[in-house]
């Protein structure tokens, strides 16, 4: 009797030992996954930090050899070009959002539920691709146009699925009680319940606009880039990311020192937007309970 | 009859009374789904124009050649207008493959680390930071990988890939710290981010009985982990990791920035190649003459094609698995 005793202590202690090496393995695995983070951050704050100064924000670029020049051509193409896709595409995504989550299931809404899926999985460069054949080719020139709907593209299924998503959690008993006063259906859809859950909509918009500040390949052969300030939709534009990869892909040090710097902006930019929009949906979370 | 007729009138009231409503309350509401609906139209319209305007581009591309020979030639070379993507779908293949190899053991582990071993604000907290990954663009994980990633592969990871593993094909020849290898863990950090969170709500869907039964059985938190946490979400992960493959295949910018852009078939990882992707975003603003521009239309397709049906079955995968869960 006492051998298998003696045994099943000895498993017990190698169980154990298992476990804590399991253990350790998931805290490294850990670490490893959270590590680019930290390196990528660090790394842009050393290098890119340094060159952050209002030049940088208020001039364009200067010739190739002379020092100075900044990134305002590229700050303002971003900002008209991302704030054109989200003017097109953000009610379109949340009319669609609503069509799926307010409306039984029919051939349209199964076939918009596929579509939006596909153009969600498109990889950016084929958006891009698409932007070119639709704006760039009828009208023989980049323009910053083609950029902003080749964005918006990008946009649009994100803010459709996190609509639908979030409209859902709304509770029926909203949605019968608003019905139940007597209110026509389409009035309880928009003034109640998307209304209702405008703050959390906002977070899946912040989020998508964050995503579309950051994409280069979709404007790579749209808006194409320039190095004068535009404020013309129908001419080429310049973009923080298109004007990073262009500087960095270059043999000049003064222009890879502003691609850095241009990176720790964009990089402030988007992760801003992103922690800002997890906060708002935290702080609204929080309230509620 | 006679006993309705009071209703119909209080009806005909109600929909008269105060603002007078042009529109009775049904009509509006048939017109609001009637443009919504449209809306919904648009957007598919928009999406079956893409895959036309995709087609008819690469048309010509895909008389000249032919689809298969297409992908079975390995031969690029734009000055002579001979066009194969066989370098290209080679290049995504590996890169990726190096992706998910690198990304979904670490993902899973992430993923356990946070619903199993960590709770409550630090969960979160950590959590938050994987999100954060996913968020930095492409561009700027290029421009780190050409300038920090690059020269630790050549310098230190390659050397340590040589002297363990130096026998295999694969980790042989001279390192340059821009290709393949370096475009793989690019990919595979960009990819974590999604794997992780998929496979979060996979772990999620568990019943936590499960889990307490098999603690109760006397299993230590690792058996409990494999035993009811791990079998059962087995084709929940797998979902996951292809849906983080679909990501990967399709990756550009921080690929092009750091593969090196050259159209050859190399056994070792060491060696510069090209992806679809890449190979798209370097030559496309470039491309002159109308066979080049639709030769990159039509690797566009495949690309295209092959994101498609990856993100099809992952989709299918992770549905029957969160169907079999539910029950």
């Amino acid at each position: 009797m006492k051998e298998p005793m003696k045994d099943s202590m000895r498993d017990l202690k190698l169980r154990k030992l298992k476990n804590k090496l399991f253990h350790m393995a998931l805290v490294l695995s850990a670490l490893i996954v959270i590590a680019p983070l930290f390196l990528v951050v660090l790394y842009l704050l050393g290098k890119g930090a340094s060159g952050v100064n209002l030049d940088f924000f208020t001039e364009i670029p200067k010739p190739v050899g002379e020092p100075g020049g900044g990134m305002l051509h590229a700050i303002v193409g971003t900002f008209i070009m991302v704030t054109l896709g989200s003017l097109i595409s953000i009610p379109v995504g949340i009319l669609a959002g609503v069509l799926l989550s307010e409306f039984e299931k029919g051939p349209i809404q199964t076939a918009l539920r596929f579509a939006t899926d596909l153009l969600a999985g498109v990889p950016s460069i084929v958006i891009g691709i698409f932007g070119y054949l639709l704006v760039v080719v009828p009208f023989k020139s980049f323009s910053a146009l083609a950029g902003a709907l080749s964005l918006s593209l990008i946009i649009l299924p994100i803010v459709t699925r996190s609509t639908e998503e979030i409209l859902k959690l709304v509770p029926n008993h909203v949605r019968e009680a608003g019905l139940a006063l007597g209110i026509p259906r389409w009035k309880v859809i928009f003034f109640i319940i998307v209304r209702g859950s405008l703050s959390k909509l906002f977070t899946g918009i912040i989020l998508a606009i964050s995503r579309a500040a950051g994409e280069t390949a979709p404007l790579l052969f749209t808006a194409f880039g320039s190095l004068y300030l535009s404020y013309n939709v129908k001419e080429p534009m310049a973009s923080l990311p298109v004007q990073i990869y262009n500087y960095a892909i270059s043999p000049f040090d003064d222009w890879q020192a502003q691609a850095w710097t241009a990176a720790f902006v964009l990089i402030l930019i988007v992760l801003g937007l992103n922690l800002t929009a997890r906060l708002v949906f935290e702080i609204k979370d929080y309230k509620r309970k | 009859m006679k006993e309705n007729l009071p209703i119909d009138k209080a009806q005909k009231n109600f929909d008269s009374s105060g603002s007078s409503p042009l529109l009775s309350y049904k009509s509006q509401d048939k017109l609001a789904l009637y443009l919504l609906k449209g809306i919904g139209l648009f957007i598919i319209f928009i999406l079956a124009l893409m895959i036309y305007l995709l087609f008819d581009m690469s048309s010509l591309a895909l008389k000249e050649y032919g689809l298969t020979s297409f992908i079975k030639t390995d031969w690029w070379n734009p000055v002579e207008d001979e066009f194969g993507a066989l370098s290209f779908i080679y290049g995504t293949l590996v890169t990726s493959a190096i992706a998910i190899v690198v990304a979904a053991p670490l993902s899973i582990a992430m993923a356990l680390f946070l619903t199993v071993v960590l709770r409550g604000a630090l969960a979160k907290f950590l959590g938050l930071l994987v999100e954060l990954i996913a968020a930095i663009p492409s561009i700027v994980f290029g421009l780190w990988g050409l300038f920090y990633l690059a020269p630790w592969v050549k310098n230190s990871l390659t050397p340590f890939l040589k002297t363990t593993l130096g026998f295999l094909p694969l980790f042989q020849g001279p390192s340059f710290g821009i290709g393949l290898l370096t475009a793989g863990i690019i990919l595979a950090i960009m990819i974590t981010p999604t794997i992780t969170s998929l496979t979060r709500e996979v772990f999620k869907a568990i019943s936590p009985l499960q889990k307490e039964a098999a603690l109760g059985l006397g299993a230590t938190k690792f058996e409990m982990i494999k035993i009811a946490i791990l079998k059962p979400s087995l084709s929940g992960i797998l979902g996951a990791c292809v849906l983080g493959l679909g990501r990967a295949l399709g990756e550009t910018m921080a690929v092009a920035m750091v593969i090196g852009n050259s159209p050859v078939i190399s056994k070792s990882l060491f060696a510069p190649g090209a992806t679809m992707a890449s190979i798209i975003a370097n030559e496309y603003a470039e491309a002159e003459g109308e066979l080049h521009l639709s030769a990159l239309c039509l690797i566009a397709i495949v690309l295209f094609l092959v994101t498609f049906i990856v993100n099809f079955v992952a989709r299918m995968v992770i549905w029957r698995n969160n169907r079999r869960v539910k029950k």
